[in-house]
């Protein structure tokens, strides 16, 4: 072959996985990705069974723990609509009222049903939004 | 106050600094001799390790001996222009067999 | 000294502004002068920062609460090796440590440069000037570090727990450096663009900033990732996280160039690569920063709250257009003639390494930004979890292995292929032992990708112990050296090859690690009482008994109250000892009361780890402290008024109850193979790096000579 068709075909051949890439990348990312929700998103228009990253910030004087479960409410990063979580599982360290969360779950009768162990609080500082998922 | 002060202060003693070439002269040849010496050292040193590292595929029986040879032959080519360049600078006549 | 602080940045902003002006000018009109004045402006900067940054160390060391930073993340019982770092845990501060490392940098690259690069350096000076220049603004402008308080408090509001740690220490000052030293290829890139010089000049000269940025930026890495597994209470040494991967993305595409620059020195190949390259690596390097800076990625909501989000879009904005409009106008001078002569070469196969690196870099992108992304397109907000980044990763790092295999035996420009096939004999061989000794032996088919990192590793493994086998050996024929002395001789004489296998073996070394620790590891979470058993892993594990504690802080974080647990772990015949601890911190808030608030504030988690070459055991606790609130409330009641010595009495007799009577904790315990050779590869990768970046004693020789020979020839035409 000469090298002006080898060339060609390398480029061709690049292109192709390229392509392939791309449309891998894009395809899994939306299948495989999880919508993230506010409370008033879900209050407006959740659909009873479907799974959703609830975020927002716990509200205060809301948490609750009694034995194995623990009870919050989390609210509007701006704004007053809340709605209440049950969540079994690992708290991150630095879980507290007022600090902001992202839970997995699905809204049953209201009330937010966490998927076990999803609970993820972001750090308070400036200097770091690190995710604790941890004891 | 404070602030001002020592921003003065501080913007004056830069001034002086980047003042100095700019009054006294860069105290550089003019030629710039020295600086094509350097970047021509550099590239002979790059050519050499390219000669040696090449030397070190055939030894290793990467390369075959007539690759070998014909790479050999064409960075020592390179090598000798640089080295022709070198001895410009240093007003030297090119050597004559 | 705040006002001679804040007055050291204004002086700074103006000399940076000089420097890129004069330099600016020298370059149009050949002003030496105005150049030379160029580049000391350029040291000027660089005495001014390092003035600042002591002004702002000793103001933490004195713990001086008039200075806001040192108000709001240092406290009088912070730790002393822990005030040094404070300064780099805020958005000022780690501004000024950006400014302070820029300006050290150019000014080690421009002394280094003075005799060189005429044409190119005051071109590198004034995109060096302008981007310290942009630092500089943003903290005179909006972030001043030297900020101070009409009423300075009495006590400072204390570091972080979860930055108290020595990883944590030198973790932003290794990524910085890593970020920093990138910008010093690019400004030599647009400089040699801008002369049309597109030779291997400026590759050559930065080259070496190229390799010790590259290398403090993995080791930057690196400490991140044993921080998350021995301080966070999760386990884990990577989530995908936004801002771990801010940090990987330049390291990849860093990691890319230090290769695709080897092919352009030797062939001439790849100019346009290169400098695409070198500018997507800077641009990565401030988006690294920024994203940690802006809170971008929190939501697009979160991003108007930072007060330099948007200087920085417009920064990084501005160099992508400056910088690609500069490339594509310069298209003729970048085209070479030579050609790939051979798919079976080193350059095929470093432009392979590189597109896979690249593509790395394009997945791993596309998963931080992609609520971003999926905001834009489809109106909400969604976001991809480590499961799709480790589905879509995982194929590209097996490719990426492979290839660290097969470039070391190849030869530049074409291979021959039967030296080829005689030399991936043994490996290929040694590989193949592995896949049949994995399959019967262990259970390692259970997770295939695994299976075929295994074999890789040992493949690259066998490559290199080859290469440097067969290397040494041709040494001695030439110079009848005996094997120790060829060995070194070999290793010192291609320090840039050999060091560079190295890093492959570290490398592979590492996925090995990652491989094992993910695939094979074995998690569980439980809920016992003392006495209470349970199995983790290959253990039997025993609650033995509870352990409290208070103002006996063995880590030197300066914790007063300890929680904890005495657990022993039996395997077979040895028996190990696991204490792991949570760390509670006083909080500042005085509504959780006098006593309250000793239990109220961050706690930490401080885990035990039982480290080991084949299997790592590793511990996490959360004591329940709900128990004692009763008491807490009580004690709140009878003595919030009371004198120290009498609440601290308190506080020990809460303590103490909750190791006499201790109700059920909370245990992570996870019993993982072979995590510790993800570190030993880390530090082999380190190795070879620093052999591959020291100077060799020839170079170093006839540069000396080479400077006297010109002061020599200089002085002889003066006279």
């Amino acid at each position: 072959m000469d090298p002006r068709r080898k060339r060609k075909l390398r480029l061709v051949v690049a292109l192709s996985a390229a392509i392939l890439l791309a449309g891998a990348l894009i395809y899994t990312s939306f299948s495989a990705s999880t919508q993230a929700s506010t409370p008033s998103d879900l209050l407006a228009n959740a659909e009873p069974g479907r799974s959703y990253e609830l975020t927002g910030e716990v509200a205060d004087g809301s948490v609750d723990k009694r034995g194995e479960q623990l009870r919050f409410e989390v609210r509007d990063r701006e704004g007053k609509a809340t709605i209440p979580v049950t969540y079994e599982g690992v708290v991150p360290d630095p879980f507290r009222e007022g600090r902001e969360v992202i839970v997995s779950g699905t809204l049953e009768k209201g009330t937010f049903v966490a998927e076990r162990d999803s609970l993820i609080t972001k750090c308070p500082s400036k200097f770091t939004t690190k995710d604790d998922k941890s004891t | 106050m404070e602030y001002g002060l020592a921003a003065i202060l501080l913007a004056a003693l830069v001034a002086m600094v980047v003042a100095r070439p700019l009054v006294l002269g860069t105290g550089e040849d003019e030629a710039g001799d020295s600086v094509a010496r350097e970047e021509l050292e550099a590239a002979k040193e790059a050519k050499y390790r390219e000669i040696r590292d090449a030397r070190l595929d055939f030894e290793m029986g990467k390369l075959s001996q007539e690759d070998h040879r014909s790479v050999d032959r064409e960075l020592r080519g390179e090598a000798i222009e640089i080295l022709k360049r070198l001895d410009g600078l240093d007003g030297k006549s090119p050597e004559t067999v | 000294m705040a006002g001679v602080g804040s007055a050291c940045l204004l002086v700074g902003l103006l000399t940076a502004v000089y420097a890129a002006g004069a330099s600016l000018y020298g370059a149009r009109t050949g002003n030496r002068a105005a150049v030379v004045s160029g580049r000391r402006a350029i040291y000027c900067m660089a005495g001014l920062m390092i003035a600042a940054t002591v002004i702002l160390q000793s103001a933490f060391l004195r713990s001086d609460f008039a200075y806001k930073l040192v108000a709001e993340g240092s406290s009088t019982d912070t730790p002393t090796f822990y005030k040094f770092t404070a300064m780099w845990a805020t958005q000022s501060g780690s501004l000024l440590l950006w400014a302070l490392l820029m300006s050290i940098f150019s000014s080690a690259v421009l002394f280094l440069t003075r005799r060189s690069l005429r044409q190119i350096a005051p071109w590198a000076t004034a995109v060096l000037a302008v981007i310290a220049a942009f630092f500089l603004s943003l903290m005179v402008g909006w972030e001043n570090p030297f900020a101070t308080l009409a009423n300075p408090p009495v006590e400072g509001a204390g570091l972080n727990p979860l930055l108290r740690h020595p990883a944590m220490m030198i973790h932003p000052p290794m990524l910085y450096t890593g970020y920093v030293g990138f910008s010093i290829p690019f400004a030599f890139a647009i400089g040699a663009l801008i002369v049309r010089q597109t030779g291997a000049d400026w590759i050559r000269a930065t080259r070496k900033f190229a390799l010790i940025a590259w290398t403090f930026l993995g080791t930057g890495i690196m400490l991140g990732a044993l921080w998350s597994y021995s301080e966070l209470g999760w386990g884990g040494y990577w989530a995908w996280d936004p801002v771990e991967n801010a940090s990987l993305m330049p390291w990849l595409v860093g990691t890319a160039f230090i290769h695709s620059i080897m092919v352009q020195e030797k062939r001439g190949m790849l100019k346009i690569w290169n400098v695409s390259l070198v500018i997507a690596t800077f641009v990565l390097a401030l988006l690294g920063t920024f994203l940690v800076r802006s809170g971008i990625l929190d939501s697009i909501h979160a991003f108007g709250a930072s007060t330099i989000g948007k200087q920085f879009l417009v920064f990084i904005g501005l160099v992508i257009a400056g910088s690609t409009a500069l490339v594509v106008s310069r298209l003729d001078d970048l085209r070479s003639k030579a050609r790939l002569d051979s798919l079976m070469s080193r350059e095929a196969f470093f432009l392979l390494n590189n597109l896979v690196l690249v593509g790395l870099c394009v997945v791993i992108f596309w998963g931080t930004f992609f609520p971003l992304i999926s905001e834009a397109l489809s109106g909400t907000e969604a976001s991809v979890g480590p499961p799709w980044f480790n589905r879509l990763t995982t194929p590209l790092a097996l490719v990426l292995v492979a290839l660290a295999a097969i470039g070391p035996v190849l030869p530049w420009r074409r291979a021959s292929g039967r030296g080829m096939a005689r030399a991936f004999r043994v490996p290929l061989a040694i590989a193949a032992a592995t896949l049949v000794g994995l399959l019967l032996l262990t259970d390692a088919a259970d997770s295939p990708p695994s299976l075929a990192m295994f074999c890789l590793v040992a493949l690259v493994i066998a490559v290199v112990v080859q290469e440097v086998i067969r290397g040494a050996t041709a040494r001695r024929i030439v110079s009848g050296d005996p094997w120790p002395r060829a060995l070194v001789g070999l290793v010192t004489r291609n320090r840039r090859r050999y060091g560079g296998y190295l890093v492959h073996a570290g490398i592979a070394v590492l996925f090995l690690g990652v491989a094992a620790s993910s695939a094979f590891l074995d998690q569980r979470d439980v809920r016992v009482s003392p006495g209470d058993s349970f199995r983790a892993g290959g253990y039997d594990i025993t609650y033995e008994r509870a352990t409290a504690s208070l103002g006996s802080d063995t880590a030197g974080t300066g914790a007063p109250i300890s929680f904890g647990a005495v657990l022993t772990a039996r395997r077979g015949d040895k028996v190990e000892t696991l204490r792991p601890k949570r760390n509670f911190y006083p909080s500042q808030d005085p509504a959780t009361g006098a006593i309250g608030r000793f239990f109220e504030g961050e706690a930490t988690s401080e885990v035990d780890v039982r480290w080991g070459l084949r299997r790592d055991l590793w511990a996490a606790i959360r004591p329940d402290i709900g128990e004692l609130e009763p008491a807490i409330r009580e004690a709140n009641a009878k003595f919030g008024g009371s004198g120290d010595k009498v609440q601290t009495l308190v506080i020990a007799a809460i303590v103490e109850r909750y190791r006499n009577q201790p109700p059920p904790a909370n245990f992570r315990v996870i019993d993982s193979p072979l995590v510790s050779w993800i570190w030993i590869g880390g530090a082999i990768v380190l190795l070879g790096a620093l052999i591959a970046i020291w100077p060799s004693p020839e170079t170093r020789l006839r540069r000396v000579t080479s400077i006297y020979a010109a002061r020599l020839g200089k002085e002889l035409s003066r006279a």
